[in-house]
């Protein structure tokens, strides 16, 4: 598929197979079928059910607290002297970050298929956090996978799950970080077909995961293009998202997908530059293979053996990128970049000091890249980032690289 | 066209007997000494050689499998090197079915066609890809059945009657049960279940049925072989090479030897019990 093969819609996948293009599908252990094939049915069941989406809204007015503001990051604009900059929001929702829209829909569902035992992986922790947050408010049992790793470097969200109720099982295997805390969750899965739901955190996995957690994410988009026309009268010329699964990019970018007037950049994790084996942009660095029950880029070598990524954002290190990424990347309607470590904590850095927002490491690689696309932009470009997370777990990490403070 | 595969089910079931189905993981603990296991095997009992491709992210394997193949990885295993050993192993056998077992990434990776290419010519005789649903076919399935290669499919504890049939489809060489839900190596599989397993499926399939997942001694392997066409052991066979590996993971004088050994167990509970007729299984069965 090339640059040249323009779909009618760029919203219409995945196809009946899971599909978008080349990527996505069902790479799954049988074991795992049937139950891939229950959750398709009864997501397409709750999404024509009008009882589903009210539930859905009344939660996240009076839980989440959505719609989340589009904010005009004033002293971010005048920094960068170019397009007029907007934030939205994520960080403000209940739990301090986008993940509580998915998780949300996933509880919802699980709830209907009557499942008592949920299961969750989780790298940054924030996924993890949801999760535990959403089955304490029903009282739902809840177990989360986490690379030894990631246990040791977000100790604050570790411990906020144990005061949710949720059990944190420490990952050995692997490398222990995100991909293997997501083999462990198939494990947990695969053994325990009967009562448990898995809670995939981002737009990734085996169809219908992509498509559903994108669909619970698109709230983002759908908000910003309702506040954008508040704001401005029109639409935005641009949209910024981090890309680690890419959960909160494509929910954000998808309701604009068909409207080609709106650029749209997704930033992956160059860790310590695309030129080092020590990154996580399995877009610019990696290239389409199977894992994790769909195809999709990844970090890999020459053998089809997975290698870790390395970001300074535990919420960006993993080695693969959800499938509708994939496909956007090679027909060309979204353009990604990368920004490294150092260019993520010096614009940490930054928007603390000019906005008053500390935000977390994953989107402090999105405003990175804003940075140096806004100054190219005309005084009326109207550019929307997504500020997908809050920065409060992220201190420690950030201390330990600027010395201590 | 009859395979290695079809022949050996076809005799073993002429002597009523089921076949003892082994899986050692390819360059575990290095190639060396893997090949040597690999060659070993059909003089210890095994009928079937299944033979695991190393994957960093084996998504189906507990931790004595995923051992294994991380063993393997770091002593530089790769899939080139993995159908060489089956290239080795055929100078000297031309009868035991040898069949790869593992995970797509690394085949997707090598090219489709150029390994089925590789596979045949090495004398590769089935695959089993644990995720290659049959929702996947069109990806190696069919390839490889065009190919004149066995695919063997998983059918599990969740194969419903419903889902059978489809995942019976394309399916060759023979079935695969796993005997319980999970990972490999772990849970206790429940005998009776599984002979009831085994009777249903062969209500849609002539194809053999091996057993696999949870067997672990020889009691354990007689007590499947009453009730299936094959019993498969896995994790039970590399936790006791394993336990030979000196402190840093290598081979001693005594890994092939206990290995093999072990194997020699399992073949004589396979061995000593004699399959109850078809006939006879489905009428004990309530």
């Amino acid at each position: 598929m090339g640059n040249h093969d323009k779909p009618n819609s760029y919203r219409n996948g995945p196809d009946p197979q899971g599909r978008f293009g080349q990527f996505g599908g069902r790479f799954v252990a049988e074991t795992l079928m049937p139950l891939i094939r229950d959750l398709e049915g009864a997501y397409a069941a709750a999404q024509v059910d009008p009882s589903f989406a009210a539930e859905m809204t009344d939660l996240h007015t009076h839980y989440v607290g959505r719609p989340s503001p589009l904010y005009f990051a004033e002293r971010l604009t005048e920094h960068c002297g170019g397009a007029k900059i907007y934030f939205k929001r994520e960080d403000l929702n209940h739990t301090g970050a986008h993940k509580i829209n998915n998780v949300l829909g996933q509880i919802l569902l699980a709830r209907r298929m009557g499942k008592t035992r949920i299961i969750a992986e989780t790298g940054a922790g924030q996924h993890g956090v949801a999760t535990a947050t959403v089955c304490a408010r029903f009282g739902l049992e809840c177990i989360v996978y986490m690379g030894a790793v990631d246990v040791e470097r977000q100790k604050p969200n570790v411990f906020r799950m144990k005061m949710l109720g949720a059990t944190v099982n420490p990952v050995q295997s692997g490398a222990k970080t995100l991909k293997d805390a997501m083999n462990e969750a198939l494990r947990d899965w695969v053994t325990n077909v009967d009562d448990t739901f898995y809670c995939i955190g981002t737009a990734a996995g085996p169809h219908p995961y992509p498509a559903m957690v994108r669909d619970f994410q698109s709230i983002i988009g759908t908000e910003v293009r309702q506040q954008m026309e508040t704001a401005e009268g029109r639409l935005p010329d641009s949209l910024v998202a981090c890309i680690g699964g890419g959960s909160n990019a494509i929910g954000l970018f998808h309701p604009f997908l068909d409207d080609p007037e709106v650029e749209i950049f997704g930033v992956e994790a160059a860790g310590h530059g695309l030129h080092t084996p020590a990154h996580a942009a399995s877009m610019a660095g990696g290239k389409p293979g199977v894992l994790h029950g769909n195809r999709t880029y990844l970090l890999m070598d020459d053998d089809g053996q997975i290698v870790e990524g390395h970001s300074i954002s535990a919420g960006l290190d993993y080695p693969g990128v959800g499938p509708e990424h994939s496909w956007l990347k090679d027909n060309g309607r979204v353009t990604y970049l990368s920004a490294t470590d150092k260019q993520a904590l010096d614009a940490f850095q930054l928007c603390s000091k000019l906005e008053g927002i500390i935000p977390a490491l994953e989107p402090a690689h999105a405003i990175a890249s804003i940075l140096d696309l806004a100054p190219t932009r005309p005084k009326d470009h109207l550019m929307v980032l997504n500020m997908s997370g809050r920065g409060d777990k992220d201190i420690f990490t950030v201390a330990d690289h600027l010395g201590g403070m | 066209m009859t395979t290695r595969i079809d022949a050996r089910f076809a005799s073993l079931a002429a002597e009523n007997r089921a076949a003892l189905v082994c899986f050692i993981t390819a360059g575990d603990p290095d190639v060396e000494t893997s090949s040597a296991l690999l060659k070993a095997l059909p003089a210890a009992g095994v009928d079937v050689i299944e033979l695991g491709m190393p994957f960093t992210d084996p998504m189906a394997d507990g931790p004595v499998i995923q051992a294994a193949g991380l063993r393997a990885l770091k002593a530089g295993q790769t899939l080139v090197k993995t159908l060489r050993m089956v290239r080795d192993f055929r100078q000297t056998d031309t009868d035991t079915p040898i069949v790869l077992m593992g995970y797509y990434n690394p085949i997707f990776i090598h090219g489709v066609e150029r390994f089925l290419d590789d596979a045949k010519a090495a004398g590769v005789d089935g695959l089993i890809v644990v995720d290659l649903p049959p929702e996947e076919d069109d990806e190696l399935c069919l390839p490889a059945l065009r190919a004149g290669l066995n695919f063997i499919r998983l059918a599990t504890p969740t194969t419903d009657g419903a889902r059978l049939p489809t995942v019976l489809t394309n399916t060759s060489g023979f079935v695969y049960y796993v005997s319980v839900t999970g990972i490999t190596g772990l849970a206790v599989p429940d005998y009776n279940k599984v002979a009831q397993a085994v009777a249903r499926i062969k209500r849609h399939t002539d194809l053999p049925v091996a057993v696999g997942f949870g067997v672990k001694t020889a009691a354990d392997a007689a007590a499947v072989s009453a009730h299936a066409d094959g019993v498969v052991v896995g994790s039970a066979l590399i936790a006791t090479m394993a336990a030979t590996l000196d402190a840093t993971g290598a081979a001693t004088a005594d890994t092939v030897r206990t290995t093999t050994t072990f194997i020699e167990g399992l073949a004589a509970g396979v061995r000593g019990a004699r399959r109850a007729a078809a006939a006879e299984q489905e009428a004990m069965i309530p």
